[in-house]
C-alpha cells in the first residue's frame, strides 16, 4: 500500500512540477490536463484507501517511507498515517481539489497565468495531502507551510492588484504568530516526550500528566495544557480564529476558485484537523479544552454577526467560513471531536459550493462582487441558483440536508457538556444559527430575488455559466444534501474515527447523545424538529424574507436607529485598527532597535566591519617588519634560531 | 640493505636512470643552445621539454617493490614517494618552461641559461627527493638552490632583480650553513650519515640527547628557510617580487615538493624519535606562518608580494600536516604540497599571461575588470583563487581538509580552528581578486599574450583545479599510497 499512499501525494506534485515549469510552454489546454490527471489519479486512490479503511476494515497503516535525518535520538521521518480520519481528509480534499481544478477550466479562461494558476492548487493539494496524511509532527509542519506558502501565493495571484498584495501578506503575517505557536507546541512535545511521531507522542503523554513547568514568572503550567493551548494557537491562525482570523476575510481577494478550495474547504479546516489529531493531548487538559471552547463560541457567534453587514458577496461567505470554523472548535472544545470532524466534512461541500456559486455569480456579472448591484439574477442563472440555494440550505441547518446533521451535532454536543465554560457556549451556537440564516439568506435574497439593480450593459450579457463551471456546483450539491444524512450514523455514533480518536469517557458528549437514541438520520430529524436550533433558523429565513423582498427599506432603518452597533459591525470590532497601530508599529519599533543597535552597530559595526579594520591595521603594521635590509633578514633568522634553541634546550 | 663492502663492486644503475638522463639531457641542451641558439631558441626550449618528458618516461618505466630500492652505497633511494614527487617536479618544471617562453622571448632574457639552469635545478630537486643519505641531501639542496639563485639574477639589468638575487644567496647560504652545522652535529653524536642508521641511534637512546636536539635545531632552522615559513620566510616577499616572474613561478612551485621532501626524509625518516621537539617548532612556526600569511598579504598590492605572503601561510597548513605526525598527516602534507603547486603554477602563469613587452601585470590593479578582456581566462582565475582560499567544490578545499582533519585527529583542535580562521581572513585577498576582475572596470584593453601552447596548458591548469576537486579520489590515494 505504500506505493499507493506515495501515488496519492506525489501525482499532484508531479503535475504541480510539470505544469509550473513547462506551462509557459505549453498548450493552455495541458495544464488542466496535466493538474486534473494527477489530482484525479489522487481522488481514485483515496477512495481506494477509504473503501480498504471503512468497508474492508483495512488495519491502521503507521509506517515510514523515508528517513531524512536521524540526529541523537532524533528521527525525522517522511511517514503515512492512514487511518479513519486521514482518510476522511484526503477524500475530502481531493474531491474538493477535483471540483476546483475542473471549475477552473471556466473561471479562469482568459488569465493570463493560467498554467501558474493550476500548478499552485496542485501543489496545495499536495501541501494539503502531506499534512494529512503524515505520521509524525514535523512533516505535519510541512505539510502545515506549505498549504500556507501556497494560500500566500494565490491570495496574491493578481499581483498586480495592491488590495491583493496587502491581503497576503496580511495572512502570510498572521499566520505566523499561529505558526510560532505550533512550532513551540511540536518543540515542546518533543522536548517532554523525545519523539515527534504521534503514536510515540500519544503513548508517552499519559506520562506527563501532572508534571508542570514554567515559562514566564512563577506560574506552573500543566505540561498538556502548556502544549495544547501552544498547538492550537497554530490551529487558530490557520483556522482563522478569533484573534487570528482578520487574514481569512481578506484573502477573498485572491481567484473564487481558490477561496472554495484553500479558505473554506480545506486548508482551513487544517486546524480542526490538527485538534482533532491530536485528541489524545487535548484530553488529557480540561484547561486547554476550555480554551478552545470558549474561542471557538466566540468565533462562531462574533464573526456571524459581522456577516450581516457585508455588501461583497464573497465576504459573506467568508465571514460565514469564520463563523462555521467556530462551530467545529466548540465541537473540538466538548470533546466530540467526531462531530467538527463531521462537521468539517459536511461544510467543506456545502461551502465549496457556495464559493464556487458565488464565484459562478461573479463570471456572469463580469467581476463585480457588490451584492447592491444584484438582485434578480434567479431567472438568468438557473443552475447556478438551485444549487446555491441548496447550499444556503444546507449551511443554515435546514432538516435533512447535511448541514442540519453536523450543526444540531454540535449543538446537542454543547449542551450535554460539562466542560466549563459549555454552558455560555450553547447561547452563542444557538444564536450562531439564526444568525447564520439570517445573513445566508440575506445574501439569496439580494443576489438573485428582487429588482436587477445592475446597469444596462450588464443585464444584457447576463447568461449562465458554461459546463465546466455548472458541473462541480452540480456534483457538490449532492453531497450538500444527502451526505450527512448518509454518513452520520458512522461518523458520529458508530465509532467511525475509534481508531484515530481517543475521549474520556467524562468527556463524551457524544456517548451521551447516543444514549437518548437519536442515532439514525430519522430520528436525529424528528429529535431536531422539536429543538429550538431549527426554529430559530426559520426565524432567520424569515427576517431575512422580510427586510430584503418584503420591505427593502427596513435594512436602511435598522442601520440609523442601531447606528452604533452597526458602526461597530462595519468596523469588525476594529480588531484591524489594533493590530495596524498597535502591534505592527510596537513590532517594526522592536525591529528598528535591533536594526539600528544589534545589526548596524554590534554585529556589521564592530564585529564584521571591526574585525576587517583590525586585520587591516595589523596588516599594516606587520608589513612593516619587512623592511627591506638584508642584514635585518639575518638578524631575524638568527635571532629565532637562538630563541628556538634557548626554549628547546633549556626551557623543556 | 646490503651490507657494507669493503671491495669495490658495480653499484646498480637503474634507480638512478632519471637522474642521469636528465644530466645529460640538460648537458645537450647547452650545447645545442650554443651551436644552434636559433632567433626564438625553439631548439632549445623544445629539447628542454624533450629532456623532462624523457625523464619523467625514466621514472615511470621503473620499477620498485613496495619499499623501494636503495643502491650507491646507500645513498640513493628510489620508492614509491619519490616516483610521485619526481613526476609531480618534472611535470611542474615543464609547465614553467611552457608558461615561460613568450614572457622572456618579449624581453630579451630569452637566454639558454634559463632552460640549463632550470633543467640542472629539477635535477637537484630529483636529488633531495631521493635521498636517505646526509651527503645526497645536501649535494641535491645546493644543486638546486645555486641555480635558482642564478636565476633570480637573471635579468642582470633590473636592480630589483639583482637586490633579489643577493638577498637569496646571502640568506640562503646562512640558512645551508645552518643546516649544514646541524648535519655535522648529527654525524658527530651518531657517526652516521645515512637516514636509516641516524633514526636507529636515536631510537636506542634512553634520553633525550641534547646534542641532538641542538642539531635538530639547526637542521629545522635550515629546512624553515627553504620552505619559507616565519620567522625564516623574510626573504620570500622580497625574491618573489623581485625575480623575473617565471623564475618566481620556478621557485614557488616545484621546489615546495622538494622541500616537502627534504622535510620528510630528514625529520620523518630520520629523526622521527624526536617528534615532539620538532613538532613543537612547527606547531610555533605553523601559527606564525598562517598569522603572517593570512594577514600580511591583506596589505600589498603587488600580486607576486601577495602570491609570496599567500604561499607563507599555505605553508602553514602544509606543517600541519607534519604536526599531526601520522600517516595521514604526511599524506595530507604531501596532497597539499601538489596541490599548492598546482595552484601556484596557475596563478603565476596568470600573471604571466597578463605581461606583454614593456608591461608587467604584477599589480593587483592589472587585474581590473579582467572578465571584460577574457571571460575564459577570468574564469580560470577565479577558479585558482577560489582554489586557493579553499571554497568547494576546488582541489584547494581538499587540501585544506586533509591536513585540518589530520591536526584534528591527532589532537590539535585549537590548531586546525587557527587555520580555519586563517582561511577566512585570506579569503579576503583571494576574493578581492575576483572582485577587481568581474566587478571593475578594466584599465586597459590590450588583447592577451601567450601563445596556443600556453593558453590550453594554462586553461587546463584551470579545469584540472576544478575537476581534482571534483574528483580528488585518484590523487588522495596516489599520496595516501606514497607514505608508507
Amino acid at each position: 500500500m505504500e506505493q499507493v499512499y506515495l501515488a496519492i501525494v506525489l501525482a499532484p506534485l508531479l503535475a504541480a512540477i510539470v505544469v509550473g515549469l513547462g506551462g509557459s510552454r505549453m498548450a493552455r489546454a495541458w495544464a488542466h490536463r496535466l493538474t486534473i490527471a494527477g489530482v484525479g489519479i489522487s481522488f481514485a486512490l483515496s477512495l481506494v484507501v477509504a473503501r480498504d479503511v471503512f468497508v474492508l476494515g483495512a488495519p491502521v497503516f503507521d509506517g515510514a517511507v523515508y528517513t531524512w535525518l536521524v540526529s541523537d535520538g532524533l528521527r525525522l521521518e517522511i511517514g503515512f498515517l492512514i487511518d479513519s480520519l486521514s482518510a476522511v481528509m484526503m477524500t475530502v480534499v481531493t474531491f474538493v481539489s477535483l471540483m476546483v481544478h475542473i471549475y477552473t477550466i471556466g473561471y479562469m479562461k482568459d488569465d493570463p497565468g493560467y498554467a501558474r494558476f493550476f500548478s499552485y492548487i496542485s501543489l496545495f493539494t499536495f501541501g494539503m495531502l502531506m499534512l494529512v496524511m503524515a505520521n509524525n509532527f514535523l512533516q505535519l509542519f510541512f505539510g502545515w507551510e506549505a498549504v500556507g506558502l501556497v494560500s500566500y501565493l494565490l491570495i496574491g495571484f493578481w499581483f498586480k492588484r495592491p488590495t491583493a498584495i496587502a491581503a497576503n501578506l496580511k495572512a502570510f503575517l498572521v499566520n505566523r504568530v499561529g505558526d510560532l505557536g505550533l512550532l513551540l507546541g511540536i518543540a515542546a512535545i518533543f522536548m517532554y516526550t523525545g519523539s515527534l511521531a504521534y503514536s510515540e507522542v500519544f503513548a508517552a503523554a499519559p506520562a506527563l500528566v501532572g508534571q508542570t513547568t514554567h515559562v514566564i514568572g512563577d506560574y506552573h503550567w500543566q505540561v498538556t495544557t502548556l502544549i495544547c493551548i501552544l498547538l492550537f494557537i497554530g490551529a487558530m491562525g490557520k483556522s482563522a480564529q478569533v484573534p487570528l482570523h482578520v487574514w481569512l476575510p481578506d484573502s477573498m481577494e485572491g481567484p473564487t476558485p481558490i477561496s472554495a478550495l484553500i479558505h473554506a474547504a480545506t486548508m482551513v479546516t487544517a486546524g480542526i484537523f490538527l485538534v482533532a489529531r491530536t485528541s489524545p493531548l487535548f484530553e488529557l487538559s480540561v484547561t486547554a479544552l476550555t480554551f478552545v471552547l470558549v474561542i471557538g463560541a466566540v468565533t462562531a457567534l462574533f464573526m456571524g454577526l459581522l456577516g450581516l453587514v457585508q455588501n461583497d458577496i464573497k465576504r459573506v461567505v467568508a465571514y460565514s467560513t469564520l463563523s462555521q470554523l467556530g462551530y467545529m472548535t466548540v465541537a473540538l472544545g466538548v470533546s466530540a471531536y467526531a462531530a467538527g470532524m463531521f462537521h468539517l466534512f459536511t461544510h467543506a461541500f456545502f461551502k465549496a459550493l457556495l464559493f464556487l456559486a458565488a464565484g459562478s455569480v461573479i463570471i456572469a456579472m463580469h467581476h463585480v462582487q457588490d451584492m447592491r448591484q444584484m438582485g434578480g439574477l434567479r431567472k438568468y442563472m438557473p443552475i447556478t441558483y438551485w444549487t446555491c440555494l441548496i447550499g444556503a440550505l444546507a449551511l443554515i441547518g435546514f432538516p435533512g440536508f447535511s448541514g442540519f446533521y453536523s450543526k444540531d451535532a454540535i449543538i446537542e454536543a454543547v449542551s450535554l457538556s460539562g466542560i466549563p465554560g459549555a454552558g455560555l457556549a450553547w447561547w452563542a451556537v444557538l444564536l450562531g444559527v439564526f444568525i447564520t440564516a439570517l445573513y445566508t439568506f440575506r445574501m439569496i435574497f439580494m443576489v438573485f430575488h428582487g429588482q436587477p439593480r445592475m446597469d444596462e450593459h450588464t443585464r444584457e450579457h447576463l447568461q449562465e455559466s458554461p459546463w465546466v463551471v455548472t458541473l462541480p456546483l452540480v456534483l457538490l450539491a449532492v453531497p450538500s444534501i444527502f451526505i450527512g444524512a448518509l454518513t452520520m450514523g458512522p461518523m458520529l455514533f458508530g465509532g467511525l474515527f475509534d481508531d484515530a480518536i481517543s475521549v474520556l469517557p467524562q468527556h463524551d458528549v457524544l456517548a451521551m447523545l447516543a444514549a437518548k437514541g437519536y442515532t439514525d438520520a430519522w430520528s436525529f430529524l424528528i429529535h431536531g424538529l422539536q429543538a429550538p436550533a431549527v426554529w430559530l433558523a426559520a426565524a432567520g429565513v424569515l427576517v431575512a424574507w422580510v427586510c430584503y423582498v418584503w420591505q427593502p427599506h427596513l435594512p436602511g432603518v435598522f442601520a440609523r436607529v442601531l447606528a452604533p452597533v452597526y458602526r461597530v459591525l462595519d468596523r469588525k470590532y476594529w480588531f484591524d485598527e489594533l493590530y495596524l497601530k498597535l502591534f505592527a508599529p510596537a513590532g517594526r519599533g522592536l525591529g528598528r532597535v535591533f536594526w539600528q543597535f544589534g545589526d548596524v552597530r554590534l554585529i556589521d559595526g564592530f564585529l564584521v566591519n571591526g574585525t576587517a579594520r583590525a586585520v587591516g591595521r595589523l596588516a599594516g603594521v606587520a608589513r612593516r617588519a619587512q623592511t627591506g635590509f638584508l642584514y635585518h633578514y639575518a638578524l631575524v633568522m638568527i635571532t629565532a634560531l637562538a630563541l628556538l634553541m634557548g626554549w628547546l634546550l633549556f626551557l623543556r | 640493505m646490503q651490507e657494507q663492502n669493503t671491495t669495490f663492486t658495480m653499484p646498480d644503475f637503474l634507480p638512478a636512470l632519471p637522474e642521469m638522463f636528465l644530466l645529460g639531457a640538460a648537458c645537450v641542451v647547452l650545447l645545442a643552445d650554443l651551436f644552434f641558439p636559433g632567433r626564438n631558441r625553439g631548439l632549445t626550449w623544445l629539447l628542454s621539454l624533450v629532456a623532462l618528458a624523457g625523464t619523467a618516461v625514466c621514472v615511470l618505466a621503473l620499477e620498485v617493490g613496495e619499499h623501494g630500492v636503495m643502491t650507491f652505497s646507500n645513498t640513493f633511494v628510489l620508492d614509491q614517494l619519490a616516483i610521485l614527487m619526481k613526476l609531480a617536479v618534472l611535470a611542474a618544471s615543464a609547465t614553467v618552461l611552457v608558461y615561460s617562453r613568450h614572457y622572456l622571448a618579449a624581453r630579451d632574457l630569452h637566454r639558454g641559461e634559463f632552460y640549463t639552469l632550470t633543467l640542472f635545478s629539477t635535477l637537484g630537486m630529483l636529488v633531495i627527493i631521493s635521498a636517505p643519505h646526509l651527503l645526497t641531501l645536501y649535494l641535491g639542496l645546493e644543486l638546486m638552490s645555486l641555480c635558482l639563485y642564478a636565476l633570480v639574477a637573471l635579468n642582470r639589468d633590473s636592480a630589483v632583480g639583482a637586490e633579489a638575487a643577493m638577498k637569496y644567496f646571502v640568506l640562503g647560504a646562512i640558512a645551508s650553513g645552518l643546516l649544514l652545522y646541524g648535519m655535522s652535529i648529527i654525524y658527530g653524536v651518531t657517526g652516521s650519515l645515512q637516514l636509516d642508521e641516524i633514526a636507529a641511534f636515536i631510537g636506542a637512546q634512553e634520553e633525550r640527547h641534547l646534542g641532538l636536539v641542538l642539531a635538530l635545531t639547526f637542521v629545522v632552522a635550515g629546512l624553515a628557510f627553504k620552505l619559507g615559513a616565519v620567522p625564516f620566510h623574510m626573504w620570500l616577499p622580497d625574491v618573489y617580487h623581485g625575480a623575473p616572474t617565471p623564475v618566481t613561478l620556478l621557485i614557488g612551485s616545484a621546489p615546495k615538493i622538494a622541500g616537502f621532501a627534504l622535510v620528510f626524509r630528514l625529520l620523518v625518516e630520520g629523526m622521527e624519535h624526536l617528534y615532539v621537539d620538532w613538532r613543537d617548532i612547527f606547531i610555533l612556526m605553523s601559527v606564525l606562518s598562517l598569522v603572517a600569511g593570512s594577514v600580511v598579504a591583506i596589505a600589498q598590492t603587488n600580486i607576486k608580494r601577495m602570491l609570496a605572503y599567500s604561499t607563507i601561510g599555505h605553508i602553514g597548513f602544509l606543517l600541519m600536516g607534519f604536526i599531526a605526525g601520522t600517516s595521514e598527516g604526511y599524506s595530507a602534507a604531501l596532497f597539499y604540497a601538489l596541490v599548492y603547486v598546482l595552484m601556484a603554477l596557475g596563478a603565476f602563469g596568470m600573471i604571466l599571461l597578463l605581461s606583454r613587452k614593456d608591461f608587467e601585470a604584477d599589480n593587483l590593479d592589472d587585474l581590473r575588470g579582467l572578465n571584460a578582456r577574457s571571460p575564459w581566462f577570468a574564469l580560470v582565475m577565479l577558479l585558482v583563487m577560489f582554489s586557493m582560499a579553499g571554497v568547494p567544490p576546488t582541489i584547494g578545499f581538499h587540501a585544506k581538509l586533509a591536513v585540518l582533519s589530520a591536526v584534528v585527529n591527532a589532537g590539535f583542535l585549537w590548531l586546525a580552528v587557527l587555520g580555519v580562521i586563517a582561511a577566512i581572513v585570506s579569503a579576503f585577498y583571494y576574493l578581492r581578486v575576483v572582485k577587481l576582475m568581474y566587478f571593475d572596470e578594466p584599465q586597459d584593453n590590450a588583447p592577451l599574450s601567450g601563445g596556443i601552447d600556453m593558453r590550453v596548458l594554462l586553461s587546463s591548469n584551470g579545469i584540472a583545479v576544478l575537476v581534482l576537486g571534483l574528483m580528488p579520489g585518484a590523487l588522495l590515494t596516489a599520496t595516501i599510497a606514497a607514505i608508507p
